[in-house]
């Protein structure tokens, strides 16, 4: 009986996902870049990016309970690894303009002269796969001596490392491979992903970042609920008691660890893809507090409460709250007041706000599904209180 | 049956356990009564492998379990309940019960041992969508126990399942523990409330700063005097 229940919602939010993606492509159509609207792409190409940041570090911070400040250094290493493997081979050494590239190989390319149109979204999926695993990997080399310490002492750790993982990236001797402190650029981005039907092109440029995000939040939720998800749980309820129910610590750790890190990879590459170069400069541990505030707002433990978080901070920062810093805001013009600068001290008081009111974040730690079930009830309950 | 032969512990710099010997016979309650510090939990976080021994052998049914990880020692069938409950407080009843079970790979099993627990908690039934932290402390104690018997236990330690927990409620847990050990389950019972502990044990024995000190039946010890004087309040004269 109670499986029915779940095949029914399952069936409702594959629907309502579907349904989604679609609207996204006809966004994609409608709107034509110089329409105002065009904000609206921009938010949901860099929003579903840092959505799927969001949720991955939700995952290690909201559900396993460790908080760790890495996660820019994880981005960093997967829009790195993207954009390396991805640069055709005639873009190379105009990117390259001060060291030999060592990498030699753009998977878009290979996959694209071999089958076409379709190779060349293998050979991206390939890049953004290995940027995931790249991440991975760094972070089962850093999780081995960071997982054994606890609460504000990983924060710290990990932070230490991201900061490291920077460094190195920038590092002139490594320029073959990252080209130092200069940008990755010309690589598949995804204004390139057009589809031609006859006369008729459809632009996909919104539809690839947030199809990336879709797939890979759809596998944390299914992780999140798998008895993974709930031994994860278990540990950041009560690591004396998960232990004596035999949930290994460690291997625990580092599985969330290493996952949230992979998600985290694919979503740098994302960013990249989005942004179309790659610097690492961009990755400052500025980013990883962005996206701790994204998902403290939207409560941490709360899957589509990040994605709510994300999405708000990526609408207020990049579009509704712009007029702040150039004269014009809600039709007020005072260039004296709204200059650059003032957004931000809008913004910060905006977070304060929310924060005040909802101590556990936007969400708490419960899914939109159940917060629209409980709205249901409380408005059947007060139809129920009027006829009486 | 689980015995315990010449065990020394170190808990932190100090001898918590020096030298101890004891024994839980198949299908009785025994019990390990003491005061605060004698080593009691020690004892117990020894044999489900969550400290390590210094020297000495723990056996159930002649098998070695000093140095295996707490995973193996569950798979032997013994499963241990921690001091102060510890539910996961933001899993519901049912998520809890089923991450007791989280070393069991059969569904059915578990999904029949999610109905025993609830037959010996309707409680827990009533209640089981709701979060672990919501619940009373008795009821909490309850789905602790719950949890623990998840793993379908041949051995369940309890470590003071009656802490912090009003009169009445201590005296449906004992009654519930008496139940599970009359349904088959050997149980070593950790208890500072000696009086409760003495009355359902088969068997008692007294633990004094890492040393075994008395042992008797439970009705034997009820009537010493001197534990009389030391645990159940009786005056001096």
């Amino acid at each position: 009986m109670l499986n029915k229940k779940d095949n029914k919602k399952s069936f409702i939010s594959f629907v309502l996902v579907a349904l989604f993606l679609v609207l996204v492509i006809v966004l994609d159509q409608v709107i034509k870049p110089t329409d105002k609207m065009s904000m609206l792409l921009t938010v949901l190409q860099k929003g579903s990016v840092y959505a799927l940041a969001a949720v991955s570090m939700n995952l290690l911070n909201g559900f396993t309970g460790l908080f760790s400040l890495g996660h820019a250094g994880f981005m960093l290493v997967g829009a790195y690894t993207y954009a390396i493997f991805s640069i055709p081979a005639a873009a190379r050494d105009t990117v390259y303009q001060y060291y030999d590239a060592v990498i030699r190989i753009s998977f878009p390319e290979v996959f694209g002269n071999a089958m076409g149109g379709f190779g060349t979204v293998l050979g991206v999926t390939l890049s953004v796969i290995m940027a995931g695993l790249a991440a991975a990997l760094l972070a089962f080399l850093i999780g081995l001596p960071v997982l054994r310490l606890k609460s504000d002492y990983l924060a710290i750790a990990t932070l230490g490392f991201a900061e490291i993982i920077r460094a190195v990236f920038q590092w002139s001797k490594l320029g073959p491979v990252t080209n130092g402190s200069n940008l990755l650029k010309s690589f598949t981005r995804t204004s390139s992903f057009r589809l031609t039907i006859g006369d008729t092109t459809i632009t996909l440029a919104t539809f690839v970042p947030v199809l990336i995000a879709t797939i890979s939040i759809i596998v944390i939720v299914l992780l999140v609920n798998s008895t993974y998800g709930r031994a994860f749980k278990a540990i950041r309820d009560d690591e004396v008691a998960a232990e004596a129910m035999g949930i290994g610590l460690a291997k625990h750790k580092m599985i969330s660890f290493v996952i949230s890190s992979f998600f985290a990879g694919v979503s740098g590459a994302t960013m990249a893809m989005v942004l179309s170069i790659a610097q690492a400069s961009n990755f400052k541990a500025a980013m990883t507090y962005e996206i701790l505030l994204m998902v403290v707002l939207g409560g941490i433990g709360s899957i589509t409460g990040s994605i709510i978080g994300s999405l708000l901070f990526v609408a207020s920062s990049e579009w509704w709250l712009r007029g702040l810093d150039s004269g014009t805001f809600l039709g007020i013009n005072a260039p004296t007041i709204f200059r650059n600068g003032f957004r931000l001290v809008v913004f910060s008081v905006i977070i304060m706000i929310v924060v005040l009111f909802f101590r556990k974040g936007i969400m708490g730690d419960r899914e939109l599904p159940e917060v629209i079930a409980g709205w249901k009830r409380k408005i059947a309950k007060k139809k129920e209180v009027a006829s009486k | 049956m689980l015995k315990i032969k010449d065990l020394h512990v170190s808990y932190g710099g100090i001898k918590a356990l020096r030298g101890i010997d004891l024994e839980v016979p198949e299908g009785k309650i025994v019990t390990l009564i003491g005061a605060n510090g004698a080593g009691k939990s020690t004892m117990l976080r020894t044999i489900s492998g969550l400290v390590k021994a210094d020297s000495g052998s723990i056996t159930y049914n002649d098998k070695e379990l000093l140095g295996l990880p707490i995973n193996k020692v569950l798979e032997e069938g013994i499963a241990h309940a921690p001091e102060g409950r510890r539910v996961f407080a933001n899993l519901t009843v049912l998520e809890n019960l089923k991450a007791g079970a989280y070393l069991r790979k059969d569904k059915e099993g578990i999904q029949k041992d999610i109905r025993w627990v609830y037959d010996l908690f309707p409680r827990l039934e009533e209640r089981h969508w709701q979060l672990a932290g919501t619940l009373s402390g008795g009821e909490q104690q309850m789905l602790a126990v719950g949890r623990a018997l998840m793993s379908r236990p041949k051995v369940l330690m309890m470590d003071e399942p009656s802490l912090g927990l009003a009169p009445l409620v201590v005296q449906d847990i004992f009654s519930i523990i008496k139940t599970i050990n009359d349904q088959g389950v050997t149980v070593l019972l950790i208890e500072q409330n000696a009086n409760m502990a003495l009355k359902i044990a088969d068997y008692a024995y007294v633990l004094e700063t890492g040393n075994i000190t008395k042992q008797g039946t439970g009705a034997e010890l009820l009537a010493d005097e001197s534990i009389k004087e030391a645990y159940l309040g009786k005056k001096k004269n």
